[in-house]
């Protein structure tokens, strides 16, 4: 049983803070006015939002949507990646990797499962994507968008085939075997002939359409249309991973990570659902790896590396593991830092570790603390049962104000 | 909002209305009350060189609570743990209405119909204590992923009646006003309770409670054997394991006695109370005394 605290790390860590933003979301008027007082920005925030009219959540949302889908279009000078790098190009890359991050959030965030080679799942997409598009390649071919599901497809079969041999283990032990796992794809990448190691595949296919100047719409070197399919597809994702959240699947992913015994216990069939979540994740990475590969259009085995991989830990951790808001801004953040300050390239990497740094100091438990919703209709429960408590806590203080009065 | 109000509003539920019609509707427990529910034939339990259970047998009636009693170390805790699945036990049977457990997986045993507590608290501490008692409840739900992924009507059904559900059970064990608090900011007391009202949400035939009132003082004692009695009462059967003597007297109708992994004594409690093996085990040998 000691075993068990094996994939805590992540959450043990997180204590104070996450208390103060839990305080801030879910309690009365005084504790959270507390949590201002302590300057805890994101607190105040979520508590501000949650006291905002569902109509006016919506509204900002569609706001925020707008702007994200404006965003190469508007290129706003100051956070604007250019002259360095092509800006809707850079987009498109935050968008994958924020895609990426909502993926592994489901396997660290969710399930509690430190997955360190998650970049194998990547690979797999994007290598099925270039096999059944590129030229190079001697298997069928079939049109890119149809590439997308069955990369998606294959991931998940890939993701259980790892899933169940090594979900037995916990922790550190999983940790090691998924660090192995994202280098022997890589590996056999390399030496497997078909797969054709660092010379890799060409032209790998787009989706169809071309300009009014004959140049396809999905060009290489065009990020806008790019960036809008993966920002949609990446809002499709995220309802479909918060319906999810708020389901028993959720519920049972978040015991397995508070604690599997107990979860075990409770009737949650741990291991089926650690490797659903697996099988998720690892849909979810295919799917990124295929968008990826589709609009760099070339896949060779450079790109898979284990650097890459611990960075998109990274993304989750700096996002806060356990939100898929949060896994969003920490998958585009560390996609934007390194691309932000090229100008500065040698220090690109220093830049990223003090961001990474003062992120760790100042918001020990990522930038967004983990919050899930796990019921579908829990807001209205929890409203009358603060409703009833107000009216009781109410009670008292008027009796006292008798008795002053008197 | 109407709906949900009146689950927490100002109706003040009498506990003894009992919970199984909400919580349980779909009970369907095949012994009679009165015949054996559980039946343990000959358990042994070994780690290692240990012998940690030695041949014990005993049988849990339906409708009755059978107290589980025994020094520190006596092997309560572990008979829980054989029974229940966590350890495998090196030989014997336990039975559920005549089926047999041994090898079943833990969260097949718990659905069906053996659910427990834990004697140090092992709640979802970050999840709210009604999300704890949903992941109870789920275990008697048959949403697919496929279904709560793309939310088709069973999903949303049982999303409904769990919430339902829930708050009933959270009342019943007296901390419906604490529902949207998480489970680890919960004062001592509520989450003890609150690991009762997960329990139950199993819908189990037996309610195994490992040391519920530890910790407590004696008045909070005395409000935990009420709600012992009114879940006896509401059609569950009870094991509990307990510590103070005082206690198990009170509530139990049965006590098997455990003392250095062997069953001393199995008998109705002022027969317990009484017996001399019993009584030198928690006191001591009269000679040890002398010695």
């Amino acid at each position: 049983m000691s075993m068990s605290d094996g994939p805590k790390p992540l959450h043990t860590a997180k204590s104070e803070q996450i208390d103060e933003d839990r305080e801030a979301v879910g309690t009365p008027p005084g504790s959270s006015s507390a949590a201002r007082r302590k300057g805890k920005l994101f607190g105040a925030w979520s508590d501000r939002w949650a006291a905002l009219p569902r109509q006016k959540q919506w509204l900002f949302l569609i706001v925020v949507v707008a702007l994200a889908y404006l965003l190469p279009v508007i290129n706003p000078p100051f956070i604007s990646t250019e002259p360095g790098n092509d800006f809707p190009l850079a987009c498109q890359l935050m968008a994958i990797y924020a895609l990426v991050a909502v993926g592994l959030n489901i396997v660290i965030g969710y399930a509690g499962l430190l997955d360190l080679g998650y970049i194998a799942f990547f690979a797999v997409g994007s290598y099925t994507a270039a096999m059944l598009t590129s030229p190079d390649s001697a298997f069928i071919k079939i049109p890119y968008l149809w590439t997308i599901p069955v990369a998606m497809a294959v991931t998940m079969f890939v993701g259980v085939l790892l899933g169940l041999p090594t979900l037995r283990l916990r922790g550190d032990y999983l940790a090691i075997v998924t660090l192995g796992f994202g280098e022997i794809v890589r590996i056999l990448a390399t030496i497997i002939p078909a797969m054709k190691g660092q010379v890799g595949f060409q032209n790998v296919g787009h989706p169809p359409g071309v300009g009014a100047d004959g140049i396809p719409i999905f060009a290489n070197s065009n990020g806008t249309p790019w960036y809008w399919l993966t920002l949609t597809i990446l809002i499709v994702i995220l309802f479909l991973v918060g319906n999810l959240e708020r389901s028993r699947v959720g519920r049972s992913w978040i015991a397995i990570r508070e604690d599997e015994d107990a979860a075990e216990t409770m009737g949650v069939p741990t291991f089926k659902y650690k490797v659903w979540a697996f099988a998720m994740g690892a849909g979810i990475g295919g799917l990124a790896g295929a968008l990826m590969g589709g609009q760099v259009g070339f896949v060779n085995n450079q790109k898979f590396d284990v650097v890459t991989s611990i960075l998109f830990v990274a993304a989750v951790v700096l996002g806060g593991a356990g939100n898929k808001v949060g896994a969003i801004i920490g998958g585009a953040l560390v996609a934007y830092i390194p691309l932000r300050f090229t100008a500065v390239a040698e220090y690109k990497f220093l830049i990223f570790g003090l961001a990474l740094c003062l992120i760790m100091i100042y918001r020990s438990h990522g930038l967004l603390a983990a919050r899930q919703q796990l019921l579908a209709y829990g807001q209205k429960a929890y409203a009358a049962v603060k409703k009833s408590n107000d009216a009781k806590n109410a009670q008292p203080a008027t009796n006292l104000g008798e008795e002053l009065s008197k | 909002m109407s709906e949900s109000a009146e689950l927490t509003g100002p109706r003040t539920r009498i506990p003894s209305e009992g919970v199984a019609e909400t919580a349980a509707s779909e009970r369907d427990i095949g012994v009679k009350v009165g015949d054996n529910l559980v039946e343990v034939k000959n358990l042994t339990v070994k780690f290692g060189g240990l012998l940690a259970m030695d041949d014990v047998s005993f049988n849990i009636k339906r409708g009755e609570i059978l107290g589980l009693i025994g020094p520190n170390g006596a092997g309560k805790t572990t008979c829980f743990n054989a029974m229940t699945g966590v350890y495998k036990p090196t030989s014997g049977q336990v039975l559920l209405e005549g089926k047999l457990l041994n090898g079943m997986k833990q969260h097949k045993i718990t659905r069906a119909g053996l659910a427990r507590t834990f004697q140090n608290i092992r709640l979802f501490g970050e999840m709210t204590a009604l999300e704890n008692v949903v992941v109870g409840l789920d275990a008697r739900h048959k949403t697919s992923v496929v279904g709560a992924l793309l939310r088709l009507p069973r999903h949303i059904r049982e999303e409904k009646s769990a919430i339902e559900r829930g708050m009933a059970l959270l009342e019943f064990v007296g901390i419906a006003d604490q529902a949207a608090t998480l489970s680890r900011h919960l004062p001592y007391g509520s989450q003890r309770r609150l690991e009762i009202a997960r329990a139950l949400a199993t819908d189990p035939k037996v309610l195994c409670l490992d040391e519920p009132a530890a910790g407590f003082n004696p008045a909070e004692k005395e409000e935990l054997m009420q709600l012992i009695r009114i879940i006896r009462d509401d059609g569950y059967t009870v094991l509990l394991i307990e510590h103070d003597m005082k206690l198990v007297m009170g509530v139990t109708d049965r006590i098997v006695v455990l003392e250095f992994g062997k069953k001393i004594a199995d008998n109705i409690p002022s027969v317990i109370r009484e017996d001399p093996k019993v009584v030198s085990a928690y006191l001591g040998e009269p000679e040890d005394d002398f010695a």
